[in-house]
């Protein structure tokens, strides 16, 4: 099958590959997918005080256009606020990479990672508060 | 010498025509172009002479007793139709049950579903581990309503080599039709439709480097004579067998890729075999993680199914474009189901995502076979970097450990 010049630009060249520190309070984690369906897509973000995501990181395994849909991803969270980030839809990943319909669930998955890693830093920050608010 | 790329390593897939096949070929379109069937002049003469040639090369490839017991078709799809429908619309009176594998090609199983929605009853025979039938499991499954056996004589994706002999005598002693899907196997393993009592056996030309197209069914004549309802209507031909006019040149074009075959089969068989080992232990000697799938023993020499875990199989091959192979995993298919053969074996789903079918052939080279495998090693390597699950791997995270939420 033919990807789109866009799948192969992410794919050579994928953005903000790598890791951060899981225990980081200031850092959300999304883990979707599962191994068994051919996709794992792990998004990391970090946020500062004023809820915005200054560092987006991620680890894939998958074909293709599941990489570059989590690279895309990335680049297009880093410095927005965890609200505004939490709008993105896997539609509009789908347009950007050109993806054909069969390749859908792969940006479908890129949305669930970047909710799910804003989820975790909110569970994170509402556990903080309640620790300090106990004090 | 300079690499050609994309590096063909698909053989399974089919294979180039050898220059050797096509000159035999070329008079057969043109200058002696006659239609076998035509009795009333030379052009027809000619070419049903070189058709009856053809026949008793293929014959002689196979152990076959007489060219007289070849029919030909379109290729091994209507091979394997023609068998498995024909022998049970002629023996239904017999019988009504067929025994196969459930890692046959889709021609044998399609063929079988079908004859289930037509009153037949089929056992689907599961493979081990290592992708080897066991012939007590096939002789389990035989009842006396038991009129057909059809297995393969090597699997297309694994290349597992399955025991042949050891089935022909046991659907011998019960009064059995053994069908055996040769298409694989032909010309590079031992395979000899008299000693192995085999009684039907589809062959294709394409994939011994002869042209697409074309390929033959193999029908017993004696000890039993084996009977067929034909597929098709029409002239009458081969036999009645099957009717359609002959495809001359293409048969030419068969027979003298069985003729090579005869003549350096078993050489050449050892040099794709040396071939393949020094690309899986090129492979294997700089990754960790890498598994063969299907036994190493039992094996075609030019197959090497593989996987490398943590590494999704379609990711795998965009990145490796400059090689031409195929993966088990199914991620171009609507149905994101990976390979049913590699899930037959026990394969877990997420190892069948991560294969790679290596198939070596006639014409690679050892420079071909040194470059694919840096390129593998550099690119599976690179994926591994960007791999969640290796870092969980490397971390000493069981990713089986993990729910991982269905998707």
């Amino acid at each position: 099958m033919a990807y789109s010049e866009k799948v192969i630009d992410h794919y050579e060249n994928p953005r903000n590959v790598g890791s951060l520190d899981q225990e980081d309070e200031s850092v959300g984690t999304g883990l979707v997918g599962a191994p068994a369906c051919g996709d794992v897509m792990r998004l990391q973000i970090r946020v500062n005080d004023a809820g915005v995501i200054e560092d987006a990181k991620f680890k894939t395994f998958g074909c293709g256009s599941a990489i570059a849909s989590s690279s895309l991803a990335t680049e297009w969270i880093k410095g927005k606020t965890i609200d505004e980030a939490g709008t993105i839809l896997n539609s509009q990943i789908a347009e950007e990479l050109s993806l054909p319909p069969v390749k859908i669930h792969c940006s479908v998955l890129a949305e669930d990672a970047i909710k799910s890693a804003i989820e975790d830093f909110r569970k994170k920050r509402a556990a903080k508060q309640a620790l300090s608010s106990e004090s | 010498m300079t690499l050609k790329f994309p590096i063909y390593m698909d053989n399974h897939a089919t294979t180039p025509v050898d220059p050797r096949v096509l000159s035999a070929m070329l008079p057969y379109f043109t200058d002696t172009f006659g239609n076998a069937a035509s009795r009333t002049h030379a052009y027809g003469w000619t070419a049903e002479a070189a058709v009856d040639d053809a026949r008793d090369t293929i014959a002689q490839l196979i152990g076959a007793e007489s060219g007289k017991e070849i029919v030909f078709t379109s290729g091994a799809t209507e091979s394997d139709n023609l068998a498995i429908k024909g022998v049970a619309e002629y023996y239904q009176a017999k019988g009504n049950h067929i025994i196969t594998t459930t890692i046959e090609h889709k021609a044998v199983l399609d063929s079988c579903k079908r004859l289930e929605k037509q009153g037949f009853t089929v056992t689907y025979v599961n493979v081990g581990a290592d992708g080897l039938i066991d012939p007590q499991a096939i002789e389990a499954a035989m009842t006396d309503k038991t009129i057909l056996v059809s297995v393969m004589l090597a699997n297309n994706e694994v290349g597992t080599i399955q025991p042949i002999a050891e089935l022909g005598k046991l659907t011998r002693a019960r009064g059995v039709l053994l069908h055996c899907d040769a298409v694989q196997g032909l010309g590079k393993t031992p395979f000899d439709v008299k000693s192995m009592n085999v009684d039907l056996a589809s062959l294709t030309a394409h994939k011994i480097y002869g042209p697409k197209g074309v390929g033959a069914l193999y029908v017993r004549r004696s000890k039993p004579r084996v009977r067929l309802s034909a597929l098709m209507d029409g002239g009458g031909h081969e036999r009645g067998n099957r009717s359609g006019t002959l495809n001359v040149p293409g048969i030419v074009g068969f027979a003298k890729a069985c003729k090579i075959l005869l003549e350096e089969g078993a050489v050449e068989a050892e040099k794709i075999r040396a071939l393949r080992d020094r690309l899986y232990q090129k492979i294997t000697k700089e990754l960790d993680s890498v598994i063969l799938n299907g036994s190493a023993e039992r094996r075609l020499p030019g197959n090497l199914n593989i996987s490398f875990a943590f590494v999704e199989g379609e990711g795998l091959m965009m990145a490796i474009k400059d090689v031409a192979v195929s993966s088990g995993s199914a991620c171009t298919s609507a149905s994101l189901e990976p390979s049913y053969v590699l899930r037959s074996m026990g394969l877990p789903e997420d190892m069948a995502h991560s294969s790679i079918r290596f198939g070596l052939g006639r014409f690679n080279t050892e420079e071909e076979v040194d470059y694919v495998a840096e390129l593998v090693i550099g690119k599976v390597k690179r994926l591994r970097d960007m791999s969640p699950l290796y870092e969980m791997h490397k971390a000493g995270i069981d990713i089986n450990s993990i729910q991982w939420a269905a998707h």
